[in-house]
């Protein structure tokens, strides 16, 4: 059965990419229609300049975060999959994610479902009243990098790029969710990716040197050991600048949070501390495509504007 | 006996039946007496006899005066398993005149007594059973003669590394003619690239270079360099091989490799012998002690052929030895044996993903440190880096990079690891008194004479600083690599800011073996190791007769066992030639050229190269000499008409009949 998980990860779409309006469903997660509103805008914006349309789930829930990592309590999995009910049901073959952490739990719950066969057994029967039974090859669950890189391609987003950035260097930032367990990642390296280097490659951007590219941003202990989150987060933008990056960029929500909010600590806190502006991979792609009203940056704690205007993204 | 392979047909019914009590082994359990009632009884058995231990030499001249009293034609031995005296009653038999194929053996002891302890009634009653199938398929034996094959006095060895060298050197003061052959321009293999050996330090090219010399100019040796072995076919005794002499642009028999073309050749490259920290010229001896001391062109730097002018070096060459025009030729030669000592190449450190965030040109693998520490190295032996050449002060040695890694590299040991890491970490220090070597370890593995005590040394006279925990990566800051890694004794997390490091990466078969493996037609192992015909008693041996293993292509190995390894070889290779003929049982399958369809199915299911197909008389035809009698061929035939000597189907209803 483990070899269908990996058959799934790698199913290329039939025939060339996108010529005319695909439509492709969503995930938002609650991250992304709250704190990570700038996120979902300015990628439904992106896509929307891309020729996808976005359709959201009519109903979707929880993804169970980290509850949904413990593997011994099936129970815990039932929020990412009753989400993948209703993926399948809209009858399309792409469930679209933007969140890390949804991305990793939806996955999860799928290679689940897909390759422990007495699990998929307990939890079908257990949902009884759900109408459509879930086998766990339906739909596809896809990060918004892999739906650019395979469904778009980055060369044809390439294409749509019509400002040239002026002497910007991004440093783009994993994390974690997006590359583990190996079998999830959204690179075939889990140790070294190279997906978003490749993508703002190809859209001119120059990419630092980052070493910090998969160290762990303190996560969830931002609830309640700051501490840990703050040291974390000194090391990553340190790296960052002495590599000379102007932003840090990232696709997870809850990176930027703890990358973007502890900086005014650190500012206040650590004598000589630089910050540096985070965004989302979205919000640099629309910038570079001229759509200037994705992103409301009231919420963003180190304001990105000054540096976007320098580097002519922001006019 | 006769030489020729043919049987000999006979059609005796008489069968002489001889019982072991093996002491109690088989007697207290088997009713001896009520055995050899029964048997006695039985149509075509003359005889039964019965005695204590019938291995025993008593027992074996009870086997003999019966054999040649000619009261019998055929024998079974009711006994213990075949794999234990079979030898032994064949022996005595054929001693005493009859022929050892006609013996057969019942085993009543590991397949009977020892598990029916229980069961006196029922033990007996199957030891009766057994004897009297036995007796059925001994009616029916023929008389076989060993097939005997001549032998080649010749031997072949691919590679001279140092395992090649001496088995070559071995076979060749043995008396006996050797080819050997190596894809470089000089013998030497990895051995010659080593600064200094553990666990004594004693210069690796100082104690290599002699031998070398010896290989050069032993009389018994044919030196085969720059060449590679192209196609093989026959069978132990006469290989018929056809060695590719590459073009190396140089008629050797007028160079005398005094270097000038080298000196005014105006391209320089990277060299692999130097592990692309040093330079070589297009035209170049791989080292200054290169045996034979011949230079060769290397085609994709040279100016000439690259861009169609140059020449300079015909033009200096005071001998006119370049030939741009030379061709690669192909010879043939034709030996007995062949010896396989293609060696190792380390696993490429760009892998390791992990790591990947380090590297940078002082980042290196433990080959490229050793000509960082040779004397005859790039740097003459003076430690620097090889980004900027400045002297590094802290420098970190990381064990099993690649090795014992089930998940994303090889789950072997490569088992010289920790010995030469220990060495490094000790050359460093004796060159850089005030810097800090630090080294990674999973497992400090330090089996052999004396090498406990060389890391001892280095941990306890030389500091070495010794960290039980794996580096999990490692990134570039300032012109430092930053290490971090995990001290798993004190459970701290480690971070050194090191100015140089140096993985000991996994060995690898060296480059091409699935190539020498599809040649030679012999097995590997699921890492691309050669394998042995047994992992303990036949070490050296391949399944496939004639052809044997020596040094790293086997499974990673220090220098002395290197060398004994290739020494066991040597003498396996002077066994087989030492003989006039070879011979082997005639066990052998054979073909009913009525039955026969020719539609070759055996042929592809022979492993040995056993069976051509005759096009003209429609049939196939197996040659005996490399029949191994394994059978392969008989449960492919669609139309039954391959079939076994002494073990033919008639034979088998025959027995099974008896059961029933």
């Amino acid at each position: 059965m483990p070899i269908f998980a990996s058959l799934l990860g790698r199913i290329k779409p039939v025939g060339e990419p996108l010529n005319r309006m695909f439509t492709v469903s969503y995930m938002p997660g609650c991250t992304l229609k709250t704190s990570g509103k700038n996120f979902e805008e300015s990628t439904l914006k992106l896509l929307e300049r891309l020729d996808v349309k976005v359709e959201e789930l009519p109903s979707w829930y929880c993804c169970g975060t980290t509850y949904s990592l413990a593997s011994d309590n099936i129970m815990n999995h039932l929020a990412p999959i009753r989400t993948l009910i209703r993926a399948k049901e809209t009858g399309r073959r792409e469930l679209l994610v933007l969140c890390s952490m949804c991305y990793n739990t939806l996955r999860r719950a799928q290679d689940l479902v897909l390759n422990d066969e007495e699990k998929r057994n307990k939890i079908n029967d257990f949902m009884y009243r759900e109408e459509t039974e879930l086998s766990g090859h339906e739909v596809r669950v896809v990060h918004l990098l892999n739906f650019l890189k395979e469904f778009v391609g980055f060369e044809r987003l390439a294409e749509k790029v019509t400002r040239r950035a002026r002497d910007l260097t991004v440093a783009l930032y994993y994390g974690c969710m997006l590359l583990r367990p190996d079998e999830i990642s959204v690179d075939a390296s889990s140790e070294n990716p190279a997906i978003m280097e490749e993508l703002f490659t190809a859209c001119g951007v120059e990419t630092a040197y980052f070493p910090f590219k998969t160290e762990c941003c303190g996560s969830y202990q931002t609830v309640n050991r700051r501490s840990i989150v703050l040291e974390r987060v000194k090391e990553i933008v340190e790296s960052a600048v002495k590599n000379a990056a102007d932003l840090i960029v990232t696709s997870c929500p809850l990176c930027f949070f703890n990358l973007d909010d502890s900086q005014k600590i650190l500012l206040d806190d650590t004598p000589d501390f630089t910050s540096i502006p985070i965004l989302y991979i979205s919000q640099v792609l629309a910038l570079l495509m001229g759509i200037e009203d994705a992103t409301d940056y009231s919420l963003h704690a180190i304001d990105p504007r000054p540096v976007l205007k320098e580097k002519g993204l922001l006019r | 006996m006769n030489g020729t392979g043919e049987k000999v047909k006979q059609r005796p019914n008489r069968i002489g039946v001889f019982i072991c009590h093996c002491g109690i082994n088989i007697a207290s359990v088997v009713d001896i007496e009520a055995v050899k009632g029964r048997i006695s009884g039985c149509p075509d058995v003359a005889l039964v006899k019965d005695y204590m231990y019938m291995c025993s030499e008593p027992g074996q001249m009870l086997l003999k005066e019966t054999c040649s009293s000619g009261q019998i034609d055929g024998v079974v031995i009711a006994a213990c398993s075949p794999t234990l005296h079979e030898a032994t009653f064949r022996g005595a038999a054929a001693e005493a005149g009859m022929n050892p194929y006609r013996i057969e053996i019942a085993n009543i002891r590991e397949q009977c007594s020892w598990v029916h302890h229980d069961d006196r009634g029922r033990a007996t009653e199957k030891a009766i059973d057994i004897i009297q199938s036995l007796v059925e398929r001994a009616k029916r034996d023929e008389s076989l003669a060993e097939v005997s094959i001549p032998v080649t006095k010749k031997a072949l060895v691919i590679g001279a590394g140092i395992s090649g060298m001496q088995a070559a050197l071995n076979i060749a003061n043995s008396g006996f003619e050797v080819f050997l052959v190596e894809r470089q321009p000089s013998i030497g293999g990895h051995m010659a690239q080593l600064s200094e050996t553990f666990p004594t330090l004693d210069c690796s090219q100082c104690i290599l270079t002699p031998r070398m010399v010896e290989v050069g100019r032993h009389k018994n040796i044919n030196l085969m360099t720059y060449s590679e072995v192209e196609e093989v076919s026959g069978y132990v005794g006469n290989f018929r091989v056809k060695v590719r002499r590459k073009a190396a642009y140089v008629d050797w028999s007028k160079c005398t490799g005094c270097g000038i073309c080298t000196e005014k050749c105006p391209t320089s490259v990277q060299s692999e012998f130097d592990r692309k920290i040093g330079q070589r010229k297009a035209i170049y001896t791989p080292f200054p002690q290169a045996v034979p001391n011949k230079v060769v062109i290397d085609r994709q730097s040279c100016l000439y052929f690259q861009k169609g002018k140059c020449r300079v070096c015909e033009k200096k060459c005071p001998l006119g030895a370049i030939d741009f025009e030379q061709k690669d030729r192909i010879e043939e030669i034709e030996v007995g044996a062949i010896v396989v000592a293609a060696g190792y190449d380390l696993y490429e450190k760009e892998k390791i993903e992990e790591y990947r965030m380090g590297y940078c040109s002082d980042v290196v693998d433990s080959l490229t440190f050793e000509r960082l520490l040779s004397a005859s190295g790039p740097t003459q032996g003076k430690l620097v880096r090889p980004s900027d050449a400045t002297v590094p002060k802290e420098i970190v040695f990381i064990q099993c990079a690649g090795s014992r890694d089930p998940d994303k590299h090889f789950a072997y040991c490569s088992r010289i690891c920790c010995m030469y890491t220990a060495k490094h970490a000790m050359l460093y220090k004796h060159r850089v008194p005030d810097g800090q070597p630090y080294v990674f370890y999973m497992d400090i593995r330090s089996g052999g004479k004396n090498y406990e005590e060389f890391v001892q040394r280095a941990i306890e006279e030389d500091n070495v600083l010794y960290i039980r925990g794996r580096v999990s990566r490692m990134y570039r800051e300032n012109g430092k690599i930053v290490v971090i890694g995990a001290d798993t004794l004190s459970g701290k997390n480690i971070e050194v800011r090191a100015d140089m490091v140096v993985l000991a990466m996994a060995m690898r078969p060296s480059s091409g073996y699935e190539e020498i493996v599809r040649k030679l037609k012999i097995q590997m192992d699921s890492n691309g190791f050669l394998t042995e015909a047994h992992p303990k008693l036949r070490p050296v041996e391949t399944l496939t007769q004639g052809i044997f293993l020596a040094g790293c292509i086997q499974a990673p190995k220090d220098i002395p066992d290197t060398v004994s390894q290739a020494g066991a070889a040597a003498s396996k290779v002077v066994e087989l030639l030492s003989r006039e003929k070879l011979t082997h049982e005639p066990i052998t399958s054979w073909v009913d050229e009525e039955l026969c369809t020719a539609c070759g199915q055996c042929v592809t299911q022979c492993s040995y190269d056993a069976i051509e197909l005759d096009r003209k008389k429609k049939t196939a035809r197996i040659n005996e000499a490399l029949c191994q009698g394994c059978g392969a061929c008989i449960v492919t035939c669609p139309s039954g008409a391959v079939q076994q000597r002494n073990f033919t189907l008639q034979q088998y209803y025959s027995m099974i009949e008896s059961f029933v």
